[in-house]
């Protein structure tokens, strides 16, 4: 599959190192999933996954946030408004929202992790009635480095939303301490219920394992892995997770398919 | 309100427990009601007491002439606001403070302390309960020092 000329029409800094491109394409996406993801190409540098951190249905706009951390993440993170890209996509298989219709959800981010979990919420709050009590975790490095704070604050008048640092800051009156901690914030009982999972590997595993704690059954919890990626569609074999491809046969996996690999050291 | 018995019954660290010991606990403890912006206590000061959370938040954090309070760490509903009531020397290492008005069940760790002391076997079941909360303390710690949120940025 090659990549679609793209355009950047905006781009929102959205703390340190971080920045949201808003990518218009020649052509609609066919109908891209929360948890799916681009291959975003910074012309003469390189090409790397980025989730969709939102899904327009019939729109040519497509929005990606991207943390900065080597070079091709810093090139497109440099991109202006009319400067151009490539992009591929969209690829895997993203959240599966079914199982939780009905249920009690919770919704787990930590840092760049919310970004791909951006559509879920979304796709919750569209649908509200079809869901049960919904309670939103959040954790980043500092106050600064927390994302979407106007969405977030937006989804606080529907949903218990609950946010986190690991380092406080002046003027910084919210919680101070690990994203697994706010679970004890959750009132209702959740046994039945069903979470999605994403952020930083360790922080993914401590997360699950609070879950399970608190009667999540380990079907009940998706989690969305991150390994390097080269083509995207089950060739090249970068992606590869034990007898698992992150690039098609997840992103996003239920934690029950991934938890005894992810204890192993090389695999 | 509930009781002092059936709220300490309904927390995780005193599941299983049984009546009598929860009698001695309840003997040492009584409902606060604290306002927003209170200095439960202060480093330096001798630690004679301690909190269970039962609404609000509280902030734990060490004072600094150039920043006033750096929040350390935050503590809600559910969970245990100082421990050096129950090491020598007994003086807190630490600030607290109610970010948001509280409701507590305070405790007497001198009374705690005079209880387990007298009767060992209370004593390690106690400890037991209150090591756990420690562990998870001690765990959430470990890994904030990772710093898993942060991938050096480039520029
Ligand atoms: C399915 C998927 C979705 C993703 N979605 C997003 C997203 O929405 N926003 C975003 O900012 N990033 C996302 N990522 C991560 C992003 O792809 C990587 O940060 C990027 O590939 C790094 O490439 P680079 O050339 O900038 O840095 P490199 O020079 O390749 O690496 C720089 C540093 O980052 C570390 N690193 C690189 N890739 C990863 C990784 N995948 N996981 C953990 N550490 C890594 C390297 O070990 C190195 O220390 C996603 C990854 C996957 C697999
Ligand atoms: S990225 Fe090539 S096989 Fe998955």
């Amino acid at each position: 599959m090659t990549p679609t000329v793209a355009r950047v029409v905006d781009r929102v800094v959205e703390g340190p190192g971080t920045v949201t491109l808003v990518i218009e394409l020649s052509d609609a996406l066919t109908a891209p999933a929360p948890g799916q993801f681009n291959m975003l190409w910074a012309y003469g540098v390189g090409e790397v996954p980025i989730s969709l951190c939102a899904v327009p249905p019939l729109t040519n706009v497509i929005l990606h946030t991207i943390h900065d951390v080597g070079a091709v993440s810093h090139a497109l993170c440099e991109l202006r408004p009319g400067d151009q890209l490539g992009v591929r996509g969209p690829f895997g298989i993203g959240w599966d929202l079914t199982p939780a219709r009905g249920q009690d959800v919770v919704v787990m981010a930590g840092g760049i992790g919310l970004a791909p979990l951006r559509p879920v919420v979304e796709a919750i709050l569209a649908d509200r009635e079809a869901y049960g009590q919904v309670a939103v975790l959040l954790g980043a490095r500092t106050p600064n480095d927390l994302l979407f704070p106007a969405e977030t604050a937006a989804w606080s008048l529907s949903l218990q939303v609950e946010t986190t640092v690991d380092r406080s800051a002046p003027g910084w009156t919210g919680d101070v301490g690990v994203v697994t901690t706010l679970l004890g914030r959750i009132r209702h009982n959740l046994t039945d219920a069903v979470a999605f999972v994403c952020g930083p590997e360790v922080m993914m595993r401590f997360g699950a394992r609070a879950l399970l704690d608190r009667g999540v059954s380990a079907e009940g919890i998706q989690v969305s892995m991150e390994r390097n990626m080269q083509c995207a569609v089950t060739m090249c074999g970068h992606c590869q997770f034990g007898e698992l491809f992150v690039c098609s046969d997840g992103p996003v996996f239920p934690w029950a398919r991934v938890e005894s690999m992810l204890g192993v050291r090389e695999l | 309100m509930k009781s002092i018995m059936e709220t300490l019954a309904a927390q995780p660290i005193f599941a299983d427990i049984d009546e009598s010991t929860l009698t001695l606990l309840a003997g040492c403890a009584r409902h606060q009601r604290i306002h927003a912006g209170t200095r439960l206590f202060t480093e330096g000061a001798p630690a004679t007491d301690f909190h269970l959370i039962r609404e609000g938040r509280v902030a734990l954090g060490i004072y600094t002439p150039h920043a006033g309070l750096v929040t350390l760490e935050t503590r809600g509903p559910g969970q245990i606001v100082g421990w050096s009531w129950l090491f020598p020397p007994y003086r807190w290492h630490f600030d607290a403070e109610a970010l948001e008005p509280l409701a507590t069940i305070q405790f007497d760790g001198h009374c705690i302390r005079g209880k387990c002391d007298s009767d060992p076997v209370l004593g390690y079941d106690l400890m037991k309960r209150f090591s756990t909360l420690l562990d998870a303390d001690l765990r959430s710690t470990h890994l904030r020092l990772l710093d898993v949120y942060h991938r050096a940025p480039t520029s």
